[in-house]
């Protein structure tokens, strides 16, 4: 299952028409303990770049942008009991929300693992 | 001042692990005369009262049609003793700035002058009410006039509003003016951007009054990006909301190039003028391009701040956006009565688009910001000024050699310094040294805003303060500061003299306690 990451620190997963989206260990480690988590509803359209969720820590509250274009499908309901599930698990249960795959090639701008770590390194 | 003992006697550092530095824990968990204080429902009883109410009289019959309610609301009874030491004991931990230097940055905890209070407190502006015949409150109703003048003439602004009750209120009003002013002339326009740079309040104000808000970027040196704000600029832009001096403490120096490129593509220039006390009688906005901006008078005009008393943040306007201003509005008739245009007078309301509260305004700021203003006269104001933007700068060069500080090379700073958390060691935080000036006897600064400085720490001292107090503060920040490069565990635990060790937020914030629970 392909996984890339944007430069604002969210991560996507692909697998068939839907993709999963969440942040990534090192957004959840800069924003520190996540107290809120603020998810789109499904049958949203989200647009690359633009406001997709909010994530609310004790120190800041911060948008998440779509990495691509899409509409939703799933939110993570568990996020909603439980906002610590981003620190803990940020790159698996701690997703927050499935989507359709609007156009796949919106993704080919996206950064793979190795290149995001290069990315990080580079802040 | 926080003045370290001269007689050079220092309380015991030791610290046990109660929190208590020193000798034994007591009984009572008093520490000598700083007492601990229970709720209040922890000590009050159903059974008390603190006042003599005449015993209800059972033949009486009561005009709420059944809605009267039947069983008692549980709330606990007290003495009127127990009542005033509860909350004088309360006030006792508490922290102000008649307390001690309060370095909060964008926030502006400046000295509040006690002619002020002594002028706010005559009783013929203190014992008002706005529902009197105007004819009996005609010197109140001089004050906001005089008040009003005055701030456009430091603006330059040719309209003011007065009735707005705090800084976002102000937000608010400037930009439901912009929106009447393009509905007037058949202009839906959707978008109102807002720098990276500028104060949070911004977009939500934006937001709030149905527009869309897009971000626009700051440059590695903290200003505005001004070439993609004007690339960003078109027919669906209504409004750009821009703070200035910005949240980086920075003045934003290509204001007027914005503000004309804004006004040729049909938008207006609301300027955040939260931060005006480092510009007034220095800068006119209205000489900048702004069309609307409020003026906070409890930052810049030394009213009463941060839960001290209420805010009030009028709003002034240019000559395109004037006529749009909120009622009521004072003016004089020939025979120099004052008198209030409200709805009724519908020739000399013009267009305005409404009301944003029910009466006239924050009166009793109104009279503390006009004395501030006429006891400084335009020298002194002017001086205000230079010397918050001198007690700031003073703060960024005697810190930059040991703290971070991103936007130092920018040139001078305004009101306030910016610092970040690079180099603390021991992966200790900017929360730390936040926690460990507690214990040196300061309330903290402002931290992690801005959000585009990594752990920010944001110091304003403002013109109130002496440079004694202004030195003890940096060898108290310094000293903390030092402890967090060299990356000592101690502070990790801070505070420790504290009346509560460190509180535990994420908690605080994740399940919050809302009431009490016996």
């Amino acid at each position: 299952m392909p996984r890339y990451f944007t430069d604002e620190h969210e991560w996507i997963d692909v697998a068939g028409d839907i993709a999963t989206v969440g942040i990534t260990d090192y957004a959840q480690s800069q924003l520190g303990d996540i107290v809120f988590v603020e998810l789109p509803a499904p049958g949203t359209a989200v647009e690359k770049g633009k406001d997709a969720a909010v994530v609310e820590s004790v120190k800041a509250a911060s948008d998440v942008y779509a990495p691509i274009s899409g509409e939703v499908t799933e939110a993570n309901a568990a996020l909603e009991e439980d906002p610590a599930l981003v620190n803990t698990s940020p790159e698996a249960d701690g997703w927050f929300f499935k989507m359709t795959i609007g156009d796949a090639s919106e993704l080919d701008g996206l950064m793979d693992e190795a290149a995001y770590k290069e990315f990080v390194a580079s802040l | 001042m926080n003045a370290p003992n001269k007689s050079g006697w220092k309380p015991e550092m030791q610290v046990a692990d109660d929190g208590f530095a020193g000798g034994p824990a007591t009984t009572t968990g008093n520490r000598a005369l700083m007492l601990e204080e229970p709720l209040l429902f922890e000590i009050g009883r159903a059974d008390v009262t603190g006042v003599d109410l005449p015993s209800l009289d059972p033949a009486r019959t009561t005009r709420l049609g059944g809605l009267e309610r039947a069983e008692p609301i549980g709330l606990v009874g007290l003495t009127e003793p127990e009542t005033v030491r509860h909350y004088t004991r309360l006030s006792r931990q508490n922290y102000g700035i008649d307390l001690g230097f309060f370095p909060l940055g964008s926030c502006t905890m400046k000295h509040n002058p006690r002619l002020n209070e002594k002028m706010a407190r005559l009783p013929g502006f203190a014992d008002i009410h706005p529902l009197q015949p105007q004819s009996t409150v005609q010197g109140a109703l001089e004050v906001i006039a005089q008040l009003g003048e005055w701030l456009c003439k430091l603006t330059g602004m040719p309209g003011v509003a007065m009735s707005p009750k705090a800084g976002a209120h102000g937000e608010l009003c400037g930009i439901l003016a912009i929106r009447a002013a393009h509905t007037a002339r058949g202009d839906a326009r959707e978008v109102v951007l807002v720098p990276e740079s500028a104060h949070g309040t911004n977009p939500a104000t934006a937001a709030f009054a149905g527009y869309r808000v897009e971000d626009i970027p700051a440059t590695p040196e903290g200003r505005v990006d001004v070439a993609a704000l004007k690339a960003r600029l078109g027919p669906d832009v209504a409004a750009v909301m821009i703070t200035n001096p910005n949240t980086c403490g920075l003045f934003e120096k290509d204001f007027r190039e914005i503000a004309d490129a804004v006004h040729a593509a049909g938008g207006y220039v609301y300027c955040d003028g939260a931060n005006f006390n480092a510009i007034v009688g220095r800068v006119r906005p209205g000489d900048l391009g702004v069309d609307a901006m409020h003026i906070n008078l409890h930052k810049t005009f030394s009213t009463p701040h941060g839960g001290g008393g209420p805010g009030s943040g009028p709003v002034v306007f240019s000559e395109a956006l004037a006529p749009y201003a909120p009622l009521p509005f004072v003016r004089q008739d020939e025979s120099g009565a004052f008198y209030l245009v409200e709805e009724e007078h519908r020739e000399e309301r013009g267009p305005s688009f409404g009301r944003m509260t029910a009466f006239h305004g924050q009166m009793g700021m109104f009279t503390r910001a006009l004395t501030y203003m006429l006891s400084h006269g335009a020298d002194g104001l002017k001086q205000v000024a230079e010397d918050a933007v001198l007690n700031a700068n003073y703060i960024l060069r005697s810190m930059e050699d040991i703290l971070h500080a991103p936007f130092a090379a920018s040139g001078p700073c305004m009101h306030e310094a910016l610092f970040g958390d690079k180099n603390f060691g021991g992966g200790l935080s900017t929360l730390d040294v936040a926690k460990g000036l507690i214990d040196e006897g300061y309330h903290p600064m402002t931290v992690y805003f801005p959000l585009v400085v990594h752990g920010a720490m944001l110091v304003e001292p403002t013109e109130t303060e002496s440079k004694a107090a202004i030195d003890q503060f940096i060898t108290a920040f310094r000293a903390v500061v030092e402890r967090a490069l060299a990356g000592d565990e101690g502070l990790k635990q801070a505070p420790y003299y504290a009346p509560r060790r460190r509180l535990d937020e994420t908690a605080a914030a994740r399940k919050p306690k809302l009431a009490f629970e016996g």
